[in-house]
């Protein structure tokens, strides 16, 4: 519901013209035919299959879950008082924003989905993509336009890409999926270096800025870091270079396991400096037919739909006063923006108990109120499954917080120990071995304790429900691996993994505990930390200094006893 | 039973498939790759036109300027998931400039047939209930295309710069 107080403020952000508008209205139809066809029984649901996946339709183990696409994880209040309303009329009454950034709604109806697209188109919404062996939705550091560390937004190339890959008929039906993301400072919260193929906004030694492109990251069974596939490429050239990655994957991949068609298994069998000579021999190709040059005048057109907006001059940069749980939330929550008496505001979706990444429609509206009052209208997905409230002024924050403790989404937790990235698990999905979210739970309520929480520091938790890795497990400071042993859920323990730019793979402890021993066995691994830090480590820095060692000790230690 | 639909209708399909221990028949020929690596000059010699089947393995770049002698190159789908043959049209056009018929055969859906047609297919083997005013839809549900393919389409971006 619209709080007729609140006037809908519309961000700088992407707009449809009439062709983006024509293109999704046209693919919504296209899908609407696809679902008739199999319902009619003309498609069988192998042939269907990778029809709806490719329109971000699943189906799980109760139901069909649709994923909407949140591109670069940018929303609008428009967009989300829509989310909301979907939820409300079509779903529990809730969506469940993902590790891609996007929005998933748990309990969808078949026959309905034609309608729920045709809603989302009225938004400039969509769910091309955003499943299947093709490009995914494109993610970006949710920080982007707002802080002073990136060398430009990064959004604007994440459209082009956007556009570029929607549909793109060479690339539809790859050996696995494709996950690119984009970031433009050293800071990277976009796991960048985890991902199939990543684009790093970079300045050269003669200030020129360009792009750095990275392939072959990836989460799943078998996790690696991305490879630098080129130091530089320069801007008029960055589609031909991803379109050259593209080409070499879908033609060297293998097909007969799908296990092992990542482009990163590509990479690591023939190996980096191979991968950079085909790759480096398709791009000339694709640049000497010369038809995917990025024009000047196309970045700047896309740039300007994202142009920074008015901030007010003259305000203080002071952090207002109003007591002791705002000022833990603006230590953990709140952070530098570029422009003077302006700040970022993390809006963690982990307060503990809570499903990590849950929003009823009610929160989704009152959020989209916030945007609007507070944030020009803006909103950011994480991949770390919170929101970001871009703009807001620092003299609205006692504001905005006083709401979010209404709505329960008011913990001072982010980045701390109770702001864990869960995937569904076994709840929902159907490749789950194990429940993620109980665990997800029972952790953040072991660790409730804020003062607790601000002594341990940063300490990113990350929970999957099966070896896919959709919780990101491998890039955990403490990852937690489900596994099923003979119908028994059990948790296996990782150490050490980073998804920031000093992104590393963690390593497996050794048996996994019982559901009810894994939140004791973490506090065992804490406690050491806690005891054997030296100044100013984080957990992850203790760990890499340690190793795994005194962590296993202490954790199968009392689990025996 | 199949059809072959070829420039927007029913054709007949002229091309003889041979066995790779079979005789070569009089007429135009469909034969494999490892067929032709064996009985290249003879069927160079031949006064009549020779076509190609390639697995979804087998790059047709590896043929190097052998392409031009085909008349046909039949690329297979072994299972509509299997996308290769989706790079290997676009080289084929784009790359090698093999302006014969590209042919799609094997295991592909309605639904990808749009797809073939951007990346420079040109003749499809369709089953019997594949009608001509499926073809026909299949290449029109779409309008408009953001990226350049092996069709010289105009994309969204040219569309706009022309407005």
């Amino acid at each position: 519901m619209l709080n007729t107080l609140v006037k809908q403020v519309d961000p700088n952000m992407y707009r449809y013209d009439e062709f983006d508008a024509q293109f999704v209205g046209e693919r919504v139809e296209q899908f609407a035919g696809q679902v008739a066809r199999r319902l009619s029984g003309e498609l069988t649901e192998d042939q269907f299959k990778p029809l709806r996946l490719m329109n971000g339709l699943y189906l799980q183990l109760h139901a069909y879950m649709l994923r909407v696409a949140v591109p670069y994880g940018t929303l609008s209040s428009k967009q989300m008082r829509k989310l909301a309303h979907i939820a409300r009329t079509y779903d529990k009454d809730f969506g469940h924003f993902t590790t891609r950034t996007n929005l998933q709604f748990n309990w969808i109806k078949l026959v309905d989905v034609p309608a729920i697209l045709r809603e989302l188109a009225d938004v400039e919404m969509h769910c091309i993509q955003t499943s299947g062996n093709c490009v995914r939705n494109v993610t970006a550091d949710q920080f982007a336009g707002a802080t002073d560390e990136e060398i430009e937004d990064p959004r604007p190339l994440a459209e082009i890409i956007r556009q570029w890959s929607s549909l793109h008929p060479e690339f539809v039906f790859l050996a696995r999926k494709f996950k690119i993301a984009v970031g433009a400072c050293e800071k990277d919260r976009a796991a960048l270096l985890y991902h199939d193929m990543a684009v790093q906004i970079v300045k050269n030694a003669q200030g020129r800025i360009g792009y750095k492109v990275m392939a072959g990251g990836g989460m799943g069974r078998t996790p690696y870091i991305a490879h630098v596939m080129s130091e530089f490429v320069e801007r008029e050239d960055i589609l031909a270079y991803l379109e050259a990655v593209l080409r070499v994957y879908n033609q060297d991949s293998r097909r007969d396991n799908i296990h092992k068609q990542r482009i990163k298994i590509l990479i690591n069998a023939i190996g980096p400096e191979e991968m950079r000579k085909r790759v480096a021999r398709e791009f000339d190709e694709i640049k000497r037919a010369g038809t995917l040059q990025l024009p000047q005048d196309e970045l700047d057109r896309i740039t300007a739909y994202f142009a920074p907006p008015k901030f007010e001059t003259g305000l203080s940069d002071e952090m207002p006063e109003a007591g002791t749980d705002f000022a833990n939330w603006v230590k953990t929550n709140v952070s530098k923006h570029r422009a003077p008496g302006y700040a970022i505001a993390t809006i963690t979706l982990k307060t503990p108990g809570q499903v990590p990444g849950d929003a009823t429609s009610a929160q989704m509206d009152i959020i989209a109120d916030l945007m609007d009052q507070f944030s020009v209208g803006e909103v950011r997905v994480t991949h770390e499954q919170n929101l970001v409230l871009p703009h807001v002024r620092k003299k609205d924050l006692p504001a905005i917080y006083a709401k979010l403790k209404e709505l329960d989404f008011a913990a001072p937790n982010a980045g701390l120990i109770t702001d864990i990235i869960a995937c569904p698990g076994l709840d929902y999905c159907d490749l789950a071995n194990a429940r993620s979210i109980p665990i997800a739970q029972t952790i953040a309520k072991k660790f409730e304790n804020l003062d607790r929480q601000h002594q341990i520091g940063e300490l990113k938790i990350k929970i999957s429900g099966c070896i896919n890795a959709c919780g990101h497990h491998h890039a955990g400071h403490i990852g937690i691996l489900g596994v099923d042993k003979k119908g028994v859920e059990f948790y296996q323990l990782v150490l050490g993994g980073s998804g920031a730019e000093d992104a590393s793979i963690g390593e497996i402890m050794g048996p996994g505990f019982g559901e009810h021993e894994i939140a004791d066995a973490v506090e065992r691994v804490v406690n050491v930390y806690i005891a054997q830090r030296k100044d100013g480590e984080r957990f992850l820095d203790t760990y890499r200094r340690l190793g795994m060692a005194p962590f296993k000790d202490a954790a199968y230690e009392k689990a025996a006893a | 039973m199949t059809k072959l639909i070829k420039s927007g209708a029913y054709a007949q399909d002229v091309y003889a498939p041979v066995a790779d221990d079979a005789a070569l028949p009089d007429g135009p020929v469909l034969v494999s790759l490892a067929r032709f690596h064996k009985d290249r000059d003879t069927l160079l010699a031949r006064n009549t036109p020779v076509g190609i089947r390639l697995q979804s393995s087998e790059n047709p770049e590896q043929l190097g300027q052998d392409v031009h002698h085909f008349a046909l190159i039949a690329l297979e789908f072994p299972k509509f998931r299997d996308g290769r043959a989706f790079s290997w049209a676009r080289i084929l056009r784009t790359r090698l400039g093999f302006t014969g018929e590209i042919r799609a055969v094997g295991d592909f859906l309605y639904d990808q047939v749009n797809y073939q047609h951007r990346v420079g297919f040109d003749a499809w083997e369709v089953p019997d209930n594949f009608t001509i005013e499926m073809f026909n839809r299949a290449l029109t549900e779409m309008t408009n295309v953001y990226q350049p393919s092996a069709d010289g389409k105009k994309t969204i971006r040219e569309l706009r710069a022309a407005r």
